[in-house]
């Protein structure tokens, strides 16, 4: 598992350069690099259902993000940093990792799951549902209700970038609305 | 010069490219619903990339020509349809006794007809994320924001 | 060893939410804290030396990785598409309302 560790710190060094870099657009490319990589290290972990998704996913943010942010003559922000607000917030997140490490001891080492569950479906996969891919035999027989809900979230989010978006029933820009009519 | 400017879309190599490709984008797109539960793949990647293909017309050649393919009431039109489709699959298995029942026979394993009701599941969701995310981005597309002076 | 290293990403995402004050950059704090959280699951998942949960025709395969974080994560990923595509929606109207993408700024149009 050498390459993953190699993976991970590329995806951690790509993250720290979209989080601390001035400019927007550099931003937006690396933190791309960074939802690439975890396309790659999917592959790696023997998940290719979840590789092509993340590939093509990735794809389509990257557009919608480059969409917002380009032609914004943004000011960079050269205001004083707020180094007090800082600190609290790195200690804040030393404490996090330190009880991160603690709780981790509890879990099955790296490369040994426990699967209670997932035996059943291994086993019975084929017989029960008829389908090769047991990813989609899971996500749309067994657990068919995920499926749905993911489908509702997934309506409302479209529901709401287009009620958001609207150009029907605005405010023009010069029109003037009274307190009572709002 | 100036007929040049006033065409919508980017330049001739572009749209050269892209009169070669998109079409295999959509056939891929299409191969790998289709195939979702013999290989890896499925209804979420499959419309995603469906999605990318519409969206790759309208970033090469501009907005008229994709609307002109796919325009903003077919899209709403499609993820109601494959709404309505993924829900009647489920309240169907009531033939067999309970909610997303798999009630089509199931067929011989590795074929393409096979799995009971996992491929019409996988159209269906095909339809949904691909025509939402479609008029998600058209929706981003047709705002103009215009600047404002401080 | 790996899990915490997949924690580090997460808390540079969360670093980035809570210090940054740009709206751009919020999004993609939110971003990169849903990758870590995405492979969390699949490394948990993962077994040693497994194989795709993928079978193969004429032959039989013992050791398959976890096939039910997988398909978790797979609903993820969209929805982690949907509501980022929701927040830059927000967030270009608030750029066409205010003409600014700081938010210490709204804060204080808003009055």
């Amino acid at each position: 598992m050498f390459e993953l560790y190699i993976l991970l710190l590329f995806m951690i060094l790509g993250a720290i350069i979209a989080v601390e870099i001035k400019d927007l657009l550099s931003s937006v490319i690396a933190v791309g690099a960074v939802g690439l990589g975890l396309s790659v290290a999917f592959l790696i972990l023997k998940a290719p259902d979840l590789a092509i998704t993340q590939l093509a996913v990735e794809i389509l943010c990257l557009i919608i993000l480059i969409r917002a942010t380009i032609r914004r003559d943004i000011p960079t922000l050269n205001r004083r940093k707020e180094v007090v607000g800082s600190i609290i917030v790195l200690l804040f997140i030393g404490g996090f990792l330190f009880f991160a490490y603690l709780a981790l001891k509890d879990l099955p080492s790296f490369g040994h799951p426990i699967m209670r569950v997932s035996q059943n479906y291994l086993a019975e996969g084929l017989r029960k549902t008829g389908a090769t891919n047991l990813v989609a035999s899971v996500i749309l027989d067994f657990r068919a209700y995920d499926t749905l809900g993911e489908a509702t979230v997934l309506f409302t989010a479209v529901i709401g970038v287009l009620a958001v978006l609207r150009r029907i029933g605005r405010k023009k820009v010069d029109e003037v609305v009274k307190e009572e009519d709002e | 010069m100036n007929k040049k400017i006033k065409q919508p879309g980017m330049t001739l190599i572009v749209k050269t490219i892209t009169r070669l490709t998109v079409g295999l984008i959509l056939l891929y797109g299409i191969y790998i619903v289709t195939h979702g539960h013999i290989s890896p793949g499925g209804g979420f990647a499959g419309g995603v990339i469906i999605a990318l293909s519409f969206i790759h017309l309208m970033l090469a050649f501009g907005k008229d020509l994709a609307l002109r393919k796919l325009s903003e009431k077919l899209a709403a039109f499609f993820e109601s349809f494959g709404a309505i489709m993924f829900l009647t699959i489920g309240l169907l298995g009531f033939i067999g006794g309970y909610f997303f029942f798999n009630f089509i026979f199931k067929g011989k394993p590795f074929n393409l007809f096979s799995a009971g009701i996992i491929p019409l599941c996988n159209i269906a969701i095909c339809f949904k994320v691909g025509a939402g995310l479609f008029a998600v981005f058209v929706a981003l597309i047709l705002l103009k924001v215009p600047i404002k002076k401080e | 060893m790996i899990y915490l290293m997949c924690f580090i990403l997460f808390s540079i995402g969360i670093y980035c939410i809570l210090v940054k004050k740009n709206l751009i950059k919020i999004i993609i704090g939110i971003g990169i804290a849903g990758y870590a959280v995405n492979l969390f699951f699949i490394l948990v998942g993962y077994r040693a030396q497994g194989r795709a949960p993928i079978l193969a025709q004429d032959q039989v395969i013992q050791n398959m990785v976890d096939p039910l974080p997988q398909a978790l994560i797979l609903t993820n990923i969209v929805i982690g598409l949907a509501v980022t595509v929701l927040i830059v929606a927000i967030a270009i109207r608030i750029y066409e309302k205010y003409g600014t993408f700081d938010i210490t700024k709204i804060r204080r149009l808003r009055g």
